[in-house]
């Protein structure tokens, strides 16, 4: 009896989907370790995070917006744009690096803030703006150039091959920029009034209204910072890849939206912890080592692991909220959330 | 909301003749999109020479017209579903990947052996065509189900429940073609989206067909009344009686089913199934589609008609951006634009803002 009520009071609890994110993460490792021969080598630990070091700042961004109750569809496209104008910028007008790096920033930024104006203050729907925004920011790619325009700038390059040694493993320049970030945007959502704000908003918006928080600019902030995060993650990309390209970063969006949700952050909002996107990201890497090290499996089943996991933490949310909204004791019996 | 939409898609009762009569034409919700079409083709007959030429060339017609008109079936198909939808205030983005999965499983159940028959060398399908088609069509309404459980049997928001199938769609689709891309080469099946009836292309009678279908269930029953109160306000049509569970089921079921043949159709017109490309960003075109028709996004009212004609003029956009040389890349671009306009003509603090600062 005891124990029972225990695990109905840790299944709702706020961190246990977050929990059960990490152990999966657990699970899965262990399952590659017994499976397959040097998985779970630290360097193959490492390499998880250089490759992903820039879906984690873009994932970053996105637990903000969705922590307000929204999606932002946009950022893989303002990431893409954002290797294309910084390659422009650097191989044909020759400006110096670190201007072209403040440049795209504040480029992304602004690209955020302007859908996040629309939707606040034109009452549109987030997710159909930030699907024009999408489009818009891949079609401004293909001005600048169809073809793919090689990074050949000293620091791009340096920032590319330099890899900082701890104890005989290495890690790329671009994963503490990203843990840096991650940092910071914890920082930001748990210790600041900009995250509570935000918490807030995605909890009620129109409560957060009569309590008499900034909204409207709380909601403008959300959708800069996270085009912020894809201008920063395109960077990163750059560095990854030495190249601006359109076709970059195709689908970006989702494998962040699924990486923010199997971290454990509500879809409707005001729930989770921006912490739980790291062990998101690393899940979604985890994913694609255990298909690369298996061999057999083609890149297709990732996409079809992805949905699945997606499918069942989405299905665990909506469990867990309803049974937390049955438990209620003043909740009225009939008053069943609607079904659409 | 209801009122700012009623004012736009509910022609005024009033309407006399004279003076009045203009007023309520203009008012009518399908004067936007019919003006942008013309707007288009004027910029087509006076720019593009010869758009408005038919010709009469192995028996059908055959001209730039024509051409937009079977283009632009798949995304008919594909917008009166997403019309449907977006009236239960829902969206699907899942199309693209109905699309990749209906067209794989016909193309690698037809595929098309060569045989030898009284010494003339013919393809025939692996197995009937009419069971391929079935498959296919099978196919996407389980895709149609599986959205229709999540979105109103768990009660998931269905951008997101749509997005499980729209990343793993995909993914099951380059499973059945091994990632490939299946050629077909059994002629009857190309019939479906390149063939001609009357001097018509047989895609155009498709998609005419759906919406005729589509017109009578929605006008002659009261399923049409259902689905607009869904999206008007779901818990006073649940309390008022209506099955809105089973509605809004049903409804991505539909969606799907439209997918599935619009899948069919561009597999039959490019001859393979490219479990990667095929119908790639299609649901964001059927999206701007019915945004363009003047269907609200926020639910409620929906006109098929102006689907219709918002598929149309996507794809004689498209067409005008191809021939008058400038770099198709542009096109995204301007439908970006174009989006972004729309939503902010269908907003009410928009329009107030526009007008005090005209005033």
């Amino acid at each position: 009896m005891m124990l029972s009520l225990s695990l109905r009071r840790a299944l709702r609890a706020p961190w246990f989907t977050s929990l059960v994110t990490v152990l999966l993460l657990v699970v899965m490792l262990v399952a590659g370790a017994i499976g397959y021969d040097g998985f779970l080598s630290p360097q193959v630990m490492l390499n998880l995070l250089i490759d992903n070091a820039f879906l984690l700042v873009v994932a970053i961004g996105m637990s903000f917006v969705i922590l307000s109750g929204g999606i932002d569809l946009s950022v893989g496209s303002v990431l893409a744009l954002t290797t294309m104008v910084a390659a422009y910028l650097l191989q044909s007008w020759h400006w110096p690096p670190l201007l072209v790096i403040a440049a795209v920033l504040a480029m992304g930024a602004a690209f955020g803030a302007a859908m996040g104006a629309m939707i606040h203050y034109f009452k549109l729907q987030a997710f159909i703006v930030t699907l024009a925004g999408m489009f818009l920011a891949r079609g401004l790619c293909y001005l600048i150039s169809i073809n793919s325009i090689t990074i050949d700038e000293p620091l791009f390059v340096a920032m590319s091959q330099t890899r900082l040694e701890l104890a005989g493993l290495f890690i790329s320049p671009s994963v503490v920029i990203a843990l840096g970030m991650l940092a910071l945007a914890i920082w930001m959502a748990h210790c600041t009034r900009f995250g509570r704000a935000v918490y807030a908003i995605g909890g009620s918006e129109s409560s957060a209204l009569l309590m008499g928080l900034p909204v409207g600019r709380t909601k403008v902030l959300v959708y800069a910072f996270s085009g912020l995060c894809a201008a920063l993650a395109g960077v990163l990309f750059s560095f990854y890849m030495l190249s601006g390209y359109g076709l970059h970063a195709q689908g970006v969006e989702l494998d962040a939206i699924a990486a923010v949700v199997i971290g454990g952050t509500l879809l409707t909002g005001g729930y989770g912890y921006v912490a739980g996107t790291l062990t998101g990201v690393l899940i979604l890497g985890v994913i694609q080592t255990l298909i690369a090290f298996d061999g057999s499996l083609s890149s297709w089943w990732t996409k079809i692991f992805i949905g699945a996991l997606l499918f069942v933490f989405c299905v665990a949310q909506r469990v867990i909220s309803l049974g937390a909204s049955r438990g209620k004791p003043v909740a009225p019996a009939k008053a069943a959330p609607a079904g659409a | 909301m209801s009122a700012s939409m009623d004012s736009k898609l509910i022609p005024d009762a009033t309407a006399p003749g004279g003076a009045p009569m203009l007023a309520w034409l203009l008012r009518h919700p399908l004067v936007r999109p019919l003006a942008a079409l013309a707007v288009l083709l004027l910029i087509d007959l006076l720019l593009v020479p010869g758009f408005f030429r038919l010709e009469i060339k192995d028996g059908h017609l055959y001209g730039a017209l024509i051409d937009i008109i079977n283009r632009a079936a798949p995304l008919m198909l594909a917008a009166l579903g997403m019309t449907l939808v977006i009236a239960t205030r829902g969206v699907d983005i899942s199309v693209g990947a109905v699309v990749a999965i209906s067209g794989a499983m016909a193309a690698i159940l037809i595929g098309g052996k060569m045989v030898v028959v009284d010494g003339v060398s013919q393809y025939v399908s692996n197995v009937p065509m009419i069971w391929a088609l079935a498959a296919a069509m099978g196919a996407a309404l389980l895709c149609g189900a599986w959205n229709g459980l999540l979105v109103a049997g768990l009660g998931l928001q269905p951008i997101i429940a749509t997005l499980i199938l729209m990343v793993a769609g995909r993914g099951l689709a380059q499973l059945l073609t091994d990632g490939q891309i299946v050629t077909v080469y059994y002629k009857p099946f190309f019939f479906l989206g390149g063939g001609y009836l009357l001097g018509l292309p047989f895609s155009l009678f498709i998609a005419a067909a759906m919406f005729v279908l589509l017109a009578v269930l929605m006008k002659k029953t009261a399923l049409g009344l259902f689905i607009e109160s869904v999206g008007i306000n779901p818990v006073a049509s649940r309390l008022a009686g209506i099955r809105t569970a089973a509605l809004i089921f049903f409804v991505y079921m539909f969606c799907s089913a439209c997918a599935g043949l619009a899948g069919l159709m561009i597999a039959s017109n490019i001859k393979s199934a490219d479990a990667n490309n095929a119908g790639l960003l299609l649901e964001l075109d059927a999206i701007l589609a019915v945004t363009l028709g003047g269907t609200s996004l926020a639910g409620g009212k929906f006109s098929l008609v102006g689907s219709v004609i918002g598929a149309l003029i996507i794809q004689t956009l498209t067409y005008t951006i191809y021939s008058l040389g400038v770099p198709p890349e542009v096109n995204m671009v301007v439908k970006s634009v174009v989006v972004f306009l729309v939503c902010l003509s269908q907003s009410p603090e928009f329009r107030r803002l526009f007008k005090r600062s005209v005033s």
